[in-house]
């Protein structure tokens, strides 16, 4: 094959699109349509508490039209990291809501469902045999956290999804994957290599971001050819430049030059980039260099109690003043009163205007804002003790003294009633480190079936 | 010596999670010769972030030059794992502010 195209039509599954972006790439007769569904952005809580961050409607809007487009055109259709996190309750939203498409439209075509959720206990048998290592600035892999970890995922690379292909489905949704593996299978499966499919596939699984001005809501086309693969936007007010897809090859990773991924690794360092057209940017010199052994990246969270958090704001200079003080005298408080409950909670809280978006990063810490925005926030073993300490942080502060007090009918004003608001269940990464396989399909099992 | 403003050089300036335990600060600059100027002025090095972000020297992990995309790319350790108790930014994109202090000596 000469050239072969892959249409992204957005960031991540459910973030949207422009129709007539859409339908201009449909336009160019894509191989291929695919799409990434996921991120561990969003933090821990989705993998744990097996929810979406994407919200279903929006979701099945962006899969009707692309599945459509799909069976339509007899091409395939690649989702990766479904439902967001990649589990099994992740999977089962997203491919529940293709086959209600499927249903309503009357659509037919077979599906591959790839697993990528995991149990300790595989996990358990890599750790004794030593094949567990942390990635990056993480601690070892203890059995303890291994024990508490409430949901295990693999990350999948591009294998997994070409042997879905070769088992003859056009649409495949996978666990959590490698983001660039759903773009990059299908060439790789016709032949083109390996580095320049998956640069390509990693500058896709961001849909128009890497165009200018950037959309994470917007289609980006890919065509691949011989040692070479070139990317463009489709709605007429953006272009690709070679700085912006560049600069896209920076974004959210550590080393831009040498991009660790399962199987291998994608070396940039002789990577050139150059316009060839108004807004089409062409890529060479991409290089894909296998790994001694093949790893695969695991992502697990525990489970670290339940939330309630309390929205108020402050306006008195004298309070915000003395609000280093306010916090010792309520958390004093709250110990004290429920000193013999045994209660085992967290007690924090965010003061905007004043260090609360930096935190311990922060290099202004003596500011004097003439207000506050204040959330005060309670984790504990269940919702009602965290319902309880919030509750009782919320009225202490309310009430308490502190050193030139004026205004004494109350601190916090709160914009809301109720003030106090569950959070719900809270997690924490516990799990992100390589496991070493035998081979790149031992962790995701394939399921087919005729829709 | 006389400094130019990063903000005057550099077009994008932005930091974002690279995973849950890593933030990575971007700086993109105007063009090759600004890009040029940045990376001969020997100031960034890993105690310019130390320094701004009132860290030690060894939370600073990577710091590469990207000539492509005429940047200067920092990665540091997290001070939280995004979501641990205390988190202030889960996706870590509102952590770029300190960068836009920088400045380069002009020659």
């Amino acid at each position: 094959m000469g050239e072969m195209r892959v249409l992204s039509p957005t960031a991540i599954l459910g973030y949207g699109f422009p129709l007539d972006s859409f339908k201009e790439g449909m336009k160019r007769k894509p191989h291929a349509i695919a799409v990434d569904a996921g991120s561990t952005d969003p933090g821990p809580y989705y993998l744990g508490a097996g929810i979406s961050f994407t919200d279903r409607n929006s979701v099945k809007r962006d899969l009707e039209i692309i599945l459509e487009a799909a069976v339509a055109n007899n091409i395939p259709l690649l989702i990766g990291s479904a439902g967001g996190s990649g589990g099994e309750p992740h999977l089962n939203r997203d491919t529940g809501l293709i086959r209600e498409i499927a249903r309503e439209k009357g659509l037919h075509f077979r599906l591959a469902i790839i697993h990528a959720e995991l149990g300790r206990e595989k996990v358990r048998a890599a750790l004794e045999m030593g094949k567990i290592t942390p990635l990056g600035p993480v601690p070892p892999l203890t059995k303890e956290d291994l024990d508490q970890s409430v949901r295990i995922v693999g990350q999948m690379g591009i294998e997994p999804l070409v042997g879905a292909l070769e088992a003859g489905a056009q649409v495949v949704v996978a666990g959590r994957a490698y983001d660039p593996s759903v773009f990059a299978a299908p060439l790789v499966r016709q032949g083109f290599r390996p580095g320049p499919a998956i640069h390509l596939g990693k500058i896709l699984e961001c849909g128009a971001i890497a165009a200018t001005p950037g959309s994470g809501s917007d289609c980006l086309l890919g065509r691949i050819g011989a040692g070479y693969f070139e990317v463009e936007p489709l709605n007429p007010t953006r272009r690709c430049t070679v700085t912006s897809v560049a600069a896209h090859t920076l974004y959210e990773k550590s080393d831009p030059l040498y991009l660790p991924l399962p199987g291998g690794c994608l070396e940039l360092k002789n990577a050139k980039f150059e316009q060839t057209a108004e807004s089409r940017v062409r890529v060479t010199g991409s290089r894909f260099m296998p790994a001694q052994k093949y790893t695969v990246k695991l992502e697990g969270v525990k489970k670290a109690g339940f939330r309630t958090v309390t929205i108020a704001g402050c306006r008195d200079p004298v309070m915000i003043k003395e609000i280093d003080q306010v916090v010792d005298t309520v958390k004093e408080r709250a110990r004290d009163n429920f000193a013999g409950a045994g209660y085992d909670y967290f007690l924090d809280f965010k003061f905007y205007g004043k260090n609360g978006v930096m935190g311990l990063l922060e290099p202004e810490r003596n500011v004097v804002p003439h207000e506050l925005g204040i959330v005060i926030e309670a984790v504990a073993e269940t919702q009602e003790i965290a319902d309880t300490i919030c509750g009782f942080a919320r009225s202490t502060m309310l009430h308490c003294s502190y050193p030139g007090r004026i205004a004494t009918a109350g601190n916090l004003a709160f914009p809301y009633s109720p003030s106090d608001f569950k959070g719900g269940e809270v997690y924490r990464f516990s799990i992100y480190h390589l496991m070493e396989v035998n081979d790149p399909f031992e962790l995701f099992p394939l399921e087919i079936i005729n829709i | 010596m006389k400094k130019v403003k990063i903000t005057d050089i550099a077009d994008v300036i932005r930091s974002k999670n690279s995973g849950p335990y890593e933030l990575t600060l971007d700086i993109i600059f105007k063009n090759r010769e600004f890009f040029e100027l940045a990376r001969r002025s020997g100031v960034f090095k890993k105690d310019l972030y130390a320094d701004l972000y009132g860290i030690s020297v060894d939370k600073v992990i990577d710091l590469v030059e990207f000539e492509q995309a005429n940047a200067i790319k920092a990665t540091i350790v997290r001070p939280l794992v995004s979501g641990d108790p205390g988190e202030t930014d889960v996706y870590g994109a509102q952590q770029h502010a300190p960068l836009l202090s920088i400045e380069v000596p002009e020659k």
